[in-house]
């Protein structure tokens, strides 16, 4: 018998009592009466305790924030669908590298790049996530993990309050990748320690009108 | 009944025997009090936070009932999924058999080295050793499970691993072990990290094969979830070609929606925060992204023995979370070490004996390392019944050892006592008449330091105050006659 149907057979066996399944109680809260401004609120203050840098900012504002936040990097990478408008007011010292389909930079070249700039999908305040999920303005996996700084745009249209409600938005076919961060441990007597692999710096702008 | 679970599921020695030994280490201890009570302050802050909490607990004990009560479709329709979108799915019986697959898998790959996330399950099975054997360096790249690996060292806690070393002997390892590091290392954690950064950086950015665990699998999409906290994680999932993540069959979900209960439970369970700083999600092959050689070996190894066993078989629920290790007075004065196996404190406890079976006898005197306050059974987000469950082992074990000595042994000679003291007034009042003897037990310390035959266990670790001189009735009734 192959692996797979001795394992199946296993389980058939296992359950000869026919245990019942029941109706999943799901009386968690699914929607919340959240306004804007008390979820722009609440999502601050949880990236706030995460240490991660945040600005409440105008659609109009975003080329000014982006180019002072990457003041310092020497060089940044975007996702081809980015909005370029958004890197506009980036000095003439930070070189710019986009990564698209068909022109991939590779591990080397995302390792010796500051910076990336992407957009993301959902953010879910009551638990301070940012939620991406690989369309063309938040690009591959690789790009928001390699380089040592991460700029995030969250649109302010796509906060909710609750876990459940993020969920009906996403597509799970794309590989999703949740950010309640920048990377930490506390692996060395409990004391948290910000960034050990993932980008160690998470800048967040929240913006609104977008 | 199935068959049972091999590798690292066992005791390597009879808990009380651990337990007395690790009960001396005091820095162990001071480490694990320190920690259990941090993390579980931290716990109840964030829990108290939502107030649908218990709705959440309900819902997700109930995913996972149904889940286990309709296993086989779950994993039918989980392989379909998966497999549409161009992963490969493997199963393995056992230990044995998951570790041969994932070593072909990598020599197919031409690869001699391997990255890896944390898993309890490639623990479990002691793959590193397996694939060290067949000459593939396994690298853990888990901060915690990098100070183990590197101090070839146990973990002892399954959310932190290393928590018994603390940071003066993680750089003394640091400064031993790593090929290249900074001589003038200190041991500030935020150093330490920094340095467990350097060392993995490149073997990240070559690697070409990573193994990873699940903590959950989605069957109605074919998705497969990792939560992690410092991007290694990430690292392991995005950057290699190929990508090997071996994973336990209970841990299949039904829906997609699951999800939102789990991703609220677990992290605020586990460490204690709101969210865990980052979780992957990806289904089968993503074109252009990610690795495209995407495999997972579903893991039998005693699951279904566990269940087959109708009062057990909950334990498999268990989303590893470690809340009710956190909570556990055994675990805290003991330590993970004392228990043997890859599953530590008041989980492990019971599913240890569960896949590997009760009458194997490493694992008889895991069920009786609990004092049955029920603490667990409180902070397990999936209502897991361990009290419950670990009393129908103790039963379960004195079958078995009846069936096997066919003669009663001590402890069914115990219990009969057991039930003729406590049958009858009559007869606790003769036992106590008795208790005198008991001081002559004691030294002149007045504590009882050995006790005889199979209460001898009681008296390994801890000593006994001597009985009064005199019983409670005896006493009573001359304070009576003197009113
Ligand atoms: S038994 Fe419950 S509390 Fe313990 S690790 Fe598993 S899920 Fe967490």
């Amino acid at each position: 018998m192959s692996a797979k149907d001795e394992i199946l057979s296993r389980i058939r066996s296992a359950l000869a009592d026919t245990p019942a399944t029941e109706e999943v109680p799901r009386e968690y809260r699914t929607t919340s009466d959240m306004n804007e401004e008390q979820l722009i609120e609440l999502l601050v203050d949880r990236l706030v305790d995460y240490k991660a840098g945040v600005e409440v900012i105008e659609a109009a504002q975003i080329p000014e924030f982006v180019a002072a936040k990457l003041k310092d990097a020497a060089s940044v990478v975007y996702p081809q669908g980015l909005d370029t408008a958004w890197l506009s007011a980036l000095g003439q010292n930070v070189e710019q590298r986009v990564d698209a389909p068909g022109a991939r930079l590779s591990v080397a070249e995302l390792d010796a790049t500051s910076a990336v700039v992407t957009s993301s999908a959902v953010s879910v305040a009551e638990s301070g996530t940012i939620i991406l999920d690989g369309q063309p303005d938040q690009g591959r996996r690789a790009i928001s993990l390699v380089p040592d700084h991460h700029l995030c745009i969250v649109p302010i249209s796509t906060i909710v309050q609750l876990l459940p409600e993020a969920m009906p938005r996403l597509s799970i076919t794309r590989p999703l990748t949740w950010i309640s961060g920048p990377s930490a441990t506390s692996d060395i007597e409990l004391e948290r320690v910000e960034g050990v692999h993932g980008p160690r710096t998470l800048d967040v702008l929240m913006v609104r009108g977008l | 009944m199935p068959a049972g679970g091999q590798g690292n599921l066992f005791e390597t020695e009879p808990f009380p025997k651990a337990a007395h030994r690790e009960l001396g280490n005091t820095q162990m201890r001071k480490n694990l009090r320190h920690a259990t009570h941090t993390i579980r302050d931290k716990r109840l802050k964030v829990v108290g936070e939502l107030p649908d909490w218990e709705a959440l607990r309900d819902a997700g004990s109930t995913i996972k009932n149904n889940s286990m009560a309709t296993l086989e479709e779950r994993l039918l329709e989980f392989e379909k999924n998966f497999t549409a979108r161009g992963g490969v799915v493997h199963w393995a019986r056992d230990a044995d058999e998951a570790n041969k697959i994932v070593t072909e898998l990598v020599k197919a790959t031409g690869s001699q080295e391997v990255v890896k996330v944390k898993s309890m399950a490639t623990q479990e099975i002691g793959l590193n050793e397996h694939l060290e054997a067949e000459g593939i360096d396994a690298f853990e790249t888990d901060l915690a499970e990098l100070i183990v690996q590197l101090g070839h060292d146990k973990p002892s806690h399954i959310l932190v691993p290393a928590i018994h070393k603390n940071r003066t002997e993680v750089r003394d390892i640091f400064l031993s072990q790593m090929p290249v590091v900074d001589p003038n290392l200190t041991d500030e954690p935020a150093k330490l990290a920094e340095a467990a950064r350097a060392h993995l950086r490149k073997k990240f950015l070559a690697a070409k094969v990573a193994i990873s665990g699940a903590n959950f699998a989605l069957a109605d999409t074919g998705t497969l979830g990792v939560v992690e906290s410092e991007g290694n994680g990430r690292m392991c999932l995005t950057l290699p070609e190929t990508l090997i993540t071996v994973m336990g069959i209970e841990k299949v979900l039904p829906h997609w929606e699951d999800v939102e209960v789990f991703m609220q439970l677990l992290p605020r369970s586990s460490t204690g925060e709101r969210m865990n700083p980052y979780t992957s999600l990806w289904t089968g092959v993503t074109e252009d992204d990610g690795p495209q050689n995407v495999h997972i070996v579903l893991l039998d190894n005693g699951r279904t023995r566990a269940l087959a066993d109708r009062f057990g078989r909950s334990a498999l629920n268990c989303i590893r979370c470690s809340a009710c290790m956190n909570v556990c007075p055994v675990y805290e004065r003991t330590g993970g070490h004392a228990y043997g196996s890859t599953y530590p404190g008041p989980i492990g406890a019971i599913l240890s004996p569960l896949l590997t079976g009760i009458e194997v006898e490493e694992n008889g005197s895991l069920p009786y390392a609990s004092s049955l306050c029920g603490a667990c059974y409180e902070a397990c987000p999936v209502k897991i019944n361990i009290p419950e469950i670990l009393v129908h082992l103790r039963g379960d074990d004195v079958d078995a050892k009846r069936e096997k000595h066919k003669l009663p042994t001590q402890m069914d000679l115990l219990m009969k006592g057991g039930s003729w003291a406590l049958g009858k007034g009559k007869n606790i009042g003769l036992l106590e008449k008795a208790l005198p003897l008991g001081r002559l037990a004691a030294g002149k310390d007045k504590k009882i330091k050995k006790l005889p035959g199979i209460a001898a266990g009681w008296t390994q670790s801890r000593d006994i105050p001597a009985p009064p001189n005199k019983s409670f009735r005896d006493w009573w009734s001359d304070e009576k006659e003197s009113m």
